[in-house]
């Protein structure tokens, strides 16, 4: 294989309920190339968002390492774990999580911001971005005064704006219909080829799944079947007669 | 070990400036005006009060040290012991303790609220690559600046109501012999009470929000 970005060798994950212990991964081993646009898929429960907190630098495993460019997270103490998640990982979630009080604009240049510029070139960069993904007419909207769709978009434009490695993305249209979800993917994959970026997205979506270079499909906190895109026998239905595959 | 030396290049993440701090939490209290204005007036009524005891308190010691036998029977009728006015009382101290300790449950309170309004905010600006730091700094930041300005206005509120007062009381002796210095003395002890106790109060909240994990954080359902 293509030399790997991502590398999850052997990680585990056990919280504790109370005195009972969750198991919620059972020893992951996984390999993404960079580049990629990686599909995890799995019944909610099945330990998805566990995996992908590891990924981001959010939680650590119980056992096992992840290791991000020859680095292993485990060996960042918090003050690089942050640069990390700054300049390495861009974040999209199933409810967009915006800054509910700052604008679309002001929502993108914070994280940019964070990355160490000044509040001028933060927001030039972060016009530039919402730009890209098609809401250089909302910058001075406040996310409740536009549609989940672009919400979306301007969390999108959020997790690209420092330019990172690899965007993590949460199940980024659950909470979007048919079309706008479509819209997003769409989207996604115009930003995987303009910036390069590897994507890794949880879904239930099969659309999703069929954009996909990889499909990790995982069950009980272990990955049950691991897929390359020629393996993949994807059939999607259409909307509005349209093929949407 | 590869390992060992790829760890090098992932430096620390630095400190955000106190100036793009100020701008963050300046757009956060303009847009979340309802709660500034309850802290706000939490500091402002207590800050009235303590200012309007400590001003009294001068200005009739001023009058008492004229010893005008004219103003000193005024005094005496009003129930001012001459010979001892500079103490307050036991039961004033207790009423300025209690104003103040209910001043600083409302702050506490309010910065409470306002942290739990915001646990998945601050979630994901932790994922952006906020630090603990910039959390805490935006908290301290907004009560200081809250504390400011409640004990501004409830400085000079409580000190305009004192002067009026004492003035109505005791006509024609309070502005001839205005103890400017001690007053202003007391104006600037009050500011200072009312800036420490919005700071206090909001020192728990915010450590409490800044160490809540992104990942729990973000758990929270709205």
């Amino acid at each position: 294989m293509a030399e790997s970005l991502i590398s999850i060798r052997a990680v585990t994950k056990t919280f504790k309920l109370g005195d009972q212990e969750v198991r919620a991964l059972r020893g992951v081993d996984m390999e993404i190339p960079k580049g990629a646009y990686v599909s995890i898929m799995g019944p909610s429960g099945s330990g998805k968002s566990t995996l992908f907190n590891m990924i981001g630098g959010l939680d650590l495993p119980t056992s096992g390492d992840v290791v991000v460019e020859g680095c292993r997270l485990r060996d960042l103490d918090s003050d690089q774990l942050a640069w990390f998640r700054c300049h390495k990982i861009g974040f999209i979630f199933q409810s967009f999580n915006l800054v509910q009080t700052m604008t679309a604009q002001e929502n993108v240049a914070i994280a940019r911001t964070f990355a160490g510029c000044s509040y001028a070139e933060s927001m030039h960069d972060a016009a530039e971005v919402l730009k890209r993904v098609g809401l250089d007419h909302r910058l001075k909207h406040l996310p409740s005064q536009v549609s989940g769709g672009q919400q979306q978009r301007i969390a999108i434009a959020r997790a690209l704006v420092n330019k990172p490695l690899i965007i993590l993305a949460d199940e980024p249209t659950g909470n979007l219909d048919l079309k706008t979800g479509q819209d997003i993917i769409d989207l996604l994959n115009e930003m995987k080829q303009a910036y390069g970026v590897t994507i890794v997205t949880a879904t239930h979506d099969m659309k999703m799944v069929s954009a996909s270079d990889l499909l990790a499909r995982i069950r009980d906190g272990a990955i049950d079947e691991l897929l390359g895109k020629d393996q993949m026998n994807v059939t999607i239905g259409t909307i509005d007669g349209e093929s949407v595959a | 070990m590869t390992d060992d030396q790829a760890q090098v290049r992932i430096p620390r993440q630095p400190p955000l400036s106190w100036r793009i701090v100020l701008r963050v939490s300046l757009a956060g209290m303009q847009r979340r005006m309802m709660r500034s204005v309850v802290t706000v007036t939490c500091v402002v009524l207590a800050l009235a009060f303590l200012a309007y005891m400590l001003v009294l308190a001068d200005i009739t010691q001023a009058l008492v040290e004229l010893n005008d036998s004219k103003l000193n029977i005024l005094l005496s009728e009003r129930g001012v012991d001459i010979f001892a006015a500079t103490q307050m009382d036991a039961m004033t101290l207790l009423l300025i303790g209690l104003a103040l300790l209910t001043c600083t449950v409302g702050v506490a309170n309010s910065m409470l609220m306002s942290v739990t309004e915001r646990v998945r905010e601050i979630g994901t600006l932790k994922c952006l690559g906020a630090q603990d730091r910039f959390i805490i700094q935006s908290y301290l930041v907004e009560s200081t600046l809250q504390g400011l300005f409640g004990a501004a206005v409830g400085v000079l509120l409580g000190c305009a109501v004192a002067v009026a007062a004492s003035s109505a009381t005791y006509p024609g002796y309070v502005l001839s012999s205005f103890p400017t210095a001690v007053v202003l003395r007391s104006l600037l002890a009050s500011m200072a009470v009312g800036l420490f106790i919005a700071v206090a109060a909001s020192i728990w909240p915010a450590a409490a929000a800044a160490r809540r994990r992104p990942v729990d954080a973000l758990r929270v359902e709205e």
